[in-house]
Parts: C-alpha cells; structure tokens; sequence
C-alpha cells in the first residue's frame, strides 16, 4: 500500500497520458469512423466498396500491430512522429472501424420506410441522412459508442509496451522497481482503468435501458 | 454518377500515389533501403527455412496460445453464465461484481499481474488472461442467449419434472449456446487478435517471430517486408474466423428466431439479444386479436 501512495505522481503522469490518448484517438476515431460509416452507406458503389475492405482489414488486424506499424515501421517510411503521437494515430485508425460499425447499427435500426418516405418527399441523399436518419439513429447509436469507447480505454494500455508513458507503461516500471509490492501497484493501477471503464459502462447501460424501451 | 467517377479517381489515384511512394528507394538511419517493389527487398521470402521458421515458430505460437485459450474460455464461459443466473444472490452478485472487474480492466494489465504475481511464464501468462478475459464475454453472451429463450421453455422442462437445474441444463442451455454461436466464434477472433499482446509480455509468436527474431537477424533492411508478411498472415488467420462467424450468424438467423445478430460486436449481440427479450415479454402480454 505504501509503495501505491508513494508512488501517486508517478501513477497520474501515466493516467494523465491514457486519458490524453482516450480523448485525442477517440475524437479523431469519431470523426474517421464517421466518414467511414458515410461512405459505407453513400449510394457510390466505390465508396462503399473502399469503405468495406477497410473495415475489414483493419477490424482483423490486431491493435498491437496497428500500433508497432506506427511507432517503428512508420519512422522508416518517412513521418518521424513522437511515439505519442504515433500511438494516437494507431489507436484512431484501429478504432475508426469499430466506431463506424456502430453507427452503421443504428442507422440500420432505423426502418427503411423512414428514408423512402424522405425521399418521396423530394429529399435528396444529404438531406434524407442529415434530417431524418441520423436524428434517430443517433439514439440507437450512443450506447454501443461508449462501448467502443470503453474498449478504447483499455486499448491504450497497448501504447504503454510501445514506449508511451501512459498508464500500463508506468505499472509496469514501478512493478519492475517496487518487488516486494507488485499486487498493491497493480491493483492500483486496475483500479485507476476501473475509474474511467465502470463509469461508463454504467452510463451505456442507462441508455440503452432508457431508449431501447421507447422505441 | 459524377461523383461515383470523382469517388474513383479520388481512390485509384490515393492507392496509386501510395505504391509510387512506395516504390521509390528511400534514405534511411544512413542506410538506403530498395523500394517495396524491389526484388531485392522480398527475395528472403525465397528461403523455405524462413518460412518453416515463420510458421513453425510464429504461426504455431500464435495458434497453440489461441486455442488453449479458447477451449479454457469457453468452458469458462459455460460456468459463468450458469453462475450469473443463479437464482441463488450469494452466488449471482459476487460473479457479477468480479465479471464487471474483469472486463472494465486491460487483457494487458491482467497479463502482466499474472506474469508478476503468479510468475507463471509467458506463455501460461497470455493463456490465463485471455481466459478470463474472453470467458467473461462469453459468459455475458450465453447469458443474455438465455434470458432471451422464452419463459415456457423452463416452464416446459419443470412440467416433465425436471429439477431446475437439470431444466436449465438440458433445455434452456443448449438452446441459449446454439442460438450464441456466432458471437462466440466472433469472441475467438478477438482473442486470437489478442494473443499479439504475448509480443509485449514476451511470449515467442508471430509478432514477436517475425518484427523481433528476423528481424533482428536479417537487419532493419527487411523491416517493412516482415511487416507486410505478418499483416497478411495474421489477416488470413482472422478473416477466415470472422468469416466462419457470419456464415454461422446467417445459418441461425434463418432458422431460428429471425433475430439479425451482428457477430461482429459482443456487447451489441448482448444488448440485441436482451432488447428482444423484452421485446418478447412485452408481446406476451398483449391480448391476442
């Protein structure tokens, strides 16, 4: 226990860098899977297409070597990026697929009718998305996001063995330096993924029990 | 039309400036490396003993940590469920409560705790966690497979004087795995993405084979080809799981409730399964017409 209160700064330099990583990589994913989700519904063959294989591709990759790409094969074909910096973009890219299939799902959930009436109307594609798809899909679509997001949480811990900070990387050089305390600084370290993940999870629950029962 | 025209171009030609990117040879640590296309770059992959290497070594670590961890997670998975829908509190809550620890907390961190505290080496290390981490997914899923069977099915085996545990094990169950199938394979494809994380705890599998061990031996010169290699076989190896998985999803969607499942998603095949069970109760109780 001692070894977790003396070693606190350590503990939220390394909290600090995951939360970092969370909020960085989850607004870029947002917005990457956003336009992923956009093309694999868009009426362009092509786009779909493209949109398809990428989905697939990354989505069977592991994230691990999503991430040793960026922080040591990256650095070789020409971008010299911070190792942050090249986690940030790893975790974006690994998690874009994942954010784009969620918001696929709740576009999906919303009936077809819906868009057809849309467009009975003289809506174009645009308009049919942005006016009355996405308004009702975006409900559908919360509580698998913060799912995704939860799993993001825990994805960072990835970046901690590619020489980011964060918090995996500072566990396990405490445990490495504090032997004689290594379940006290791991609990601790849990404990600190369990405050961003517990939270969370408790919110998509909410959600989903609220607006699942309203449709 | 037009815009599916600017669509492609504005594709083929991404791709295009890609492979010349590629293509060019390129200075590198005061070393210059040939370009992707260059034959000098892929004529290793000539030599069988590198790939006897590759796959003996790398492949088979990946596979043997995966399917241990399958069978382990998946028997897990069985027991959990049971155990979180016991009917008994003293049984049910604990399981929940160490359920919601396992799967708020990094495969990672649980590997490493593993490794240091029960210093079990590396290999037992990345089997233990993967366990515990995908048994509690797949115990979540066979528990929502079996909140979302009808009442009458337990009501049914009680009624032919079953006890009802016996109910729950020769009625309900199979029926909740057989309808969770997909999303268990499709939980295999996470974990056998995860045995990779055994390249940070150290454990010898393809990661680790190809970016540590060749390279290593065979210099940073080959780096982007070892990369290209291992990316193609563990997408070989994932694809075709995850492709098992949607062709099993599409069998059981068409013969049994009609549900669309999306494999893909644990948590949302959790909460599908879950909606439809309310969905189900609900309609239970509205007069017939």
């Amino acid at each position: 226990m001692d070894a977790v209160i003396d070693n606190l700064p350590t503990y939220f330099e390394g909290f600090r860098m995951t939360l970092l990583l969370l909020v960085v990589s989850g607004i870029s994913a947002l917005v990457l899977g956003t336009i992923v989700a956009a093309m694999r519904i868009s009426p362009v063959p092509s786009l779909r297409a493209f949109a398809t294989v990428y989905t697939e591709l990354v989505r069977n990759t592991p994230l691990t070597l999503v991430l040793f790409f960026c922080a040591i094969v990256l650095p070789y074909l020409g971008p010299d990026l911070a190792y942050a910096a090249s986690a940030m973009v790893g975790l974006s890219v690994y998690t874009s697929p994942f954010v784009a299939e969620a918001l696929r799902s709740g576009i999906n959930g919303v009936p077809v009718g819906q868009a057809e009436a849309a467009r009975s109307v003289g809506l174009g594609f645009g308009q049919t998305v942005s006016l009355i798809v996405l308004p009702q899909a975006f409900r559908m679509t919360i509580p698998p996001l913060i799912n995704v997001f939860i799993a993001l949480t825990k994805n960072t811990s990835v970046a901690g063995g590619f020489f980011v900070f964060e918090l995996f990387g500072a566990t396990s050089r405490l445990a490495n330096a504090n032997g004689d305390a290594v379940i006290a600084i791991l609990l601790g370290a849990a404990t600190l993924y369990l405050v961003i993940t517990i939270p969370l999870g408790v919110i998509a629950a909410q959600l989903e029990r609220k607006w699942v029962v309203q449709r | 039309m037009i815009s599916s025209i600017v669509a492609g171009v504005l594709i083929v030609g991404g791709l295009a400036w890609m492979a010349l990117t590629l293509a060019a040879p390129r200075e590198s640590g005061g070393i210059t490396l040939p370009g992707f296309f260059d034959p000098s770059r892929w004529d290793i992959f000539a030599d069988p003993e590198l790939w006897s290497f590759i796959v003996f070594e790398g492949v088979f670590g990946t596979l043997r940590a995966a399917l241990i961890a399958s069978v382990f997670a998946i028997i897990l998975g069985i027991i959990l469920s049971l155990l979180r829908s016991s009917a008994i509190a003293w049984i049910r809550i604990p399981t929940a409560v160490v359920l919601e620890f396992v799967r708020g907390m990094p495969v990672l961190l649980m590997m490493l705790f593993i490794l240091l505290v029960l210093n079990t080496g590396a290999f037992w290390a990345v089997v233990a966690a993967l366990t515990l981490y995908n048994g509690a997914l797949i115990g979540e899923a066979l528990r929502a497979g079996l909140a979302a069977l009808p009442r009458g099915q337990r009501e049914a085996g009680l009624s032919l004087g079953m006890r009802p545990l016996q109910s729950k094990m020769l009625v309900e169950f199979p029926q909740a795995f057989r309808q969770m199938l997909p999303i268990i394979v499709a939980q295999l494809v996470v974990l056998l993405k995860d045995t990779s994380l055994g390249y940070i705890v150290g454990y010898t599998e393809l990661l680790r084979v190809n970016m540590n061990n060749l390279v290593n031996f065979y210099g940073n010169r080959y780096l982007f080809s070892f990369f290209v290699v291992t990316l193609v076989l563990y997408l070989a190896m994932n694809l075709s799981l995850s492709w098992f998985a949607r062709w099993l999803s599409k069998r059981t969607s068409s013969s049994s409730s009609g549900k669309r499942l999306d494999p893909e998603d644990p948590n949302q095949a959790v909460l599908v399964a879950e909606a439809s069970a309310s969905a189900r109760q609900s309609e239970s109780h509205e007069p017939r017409t």
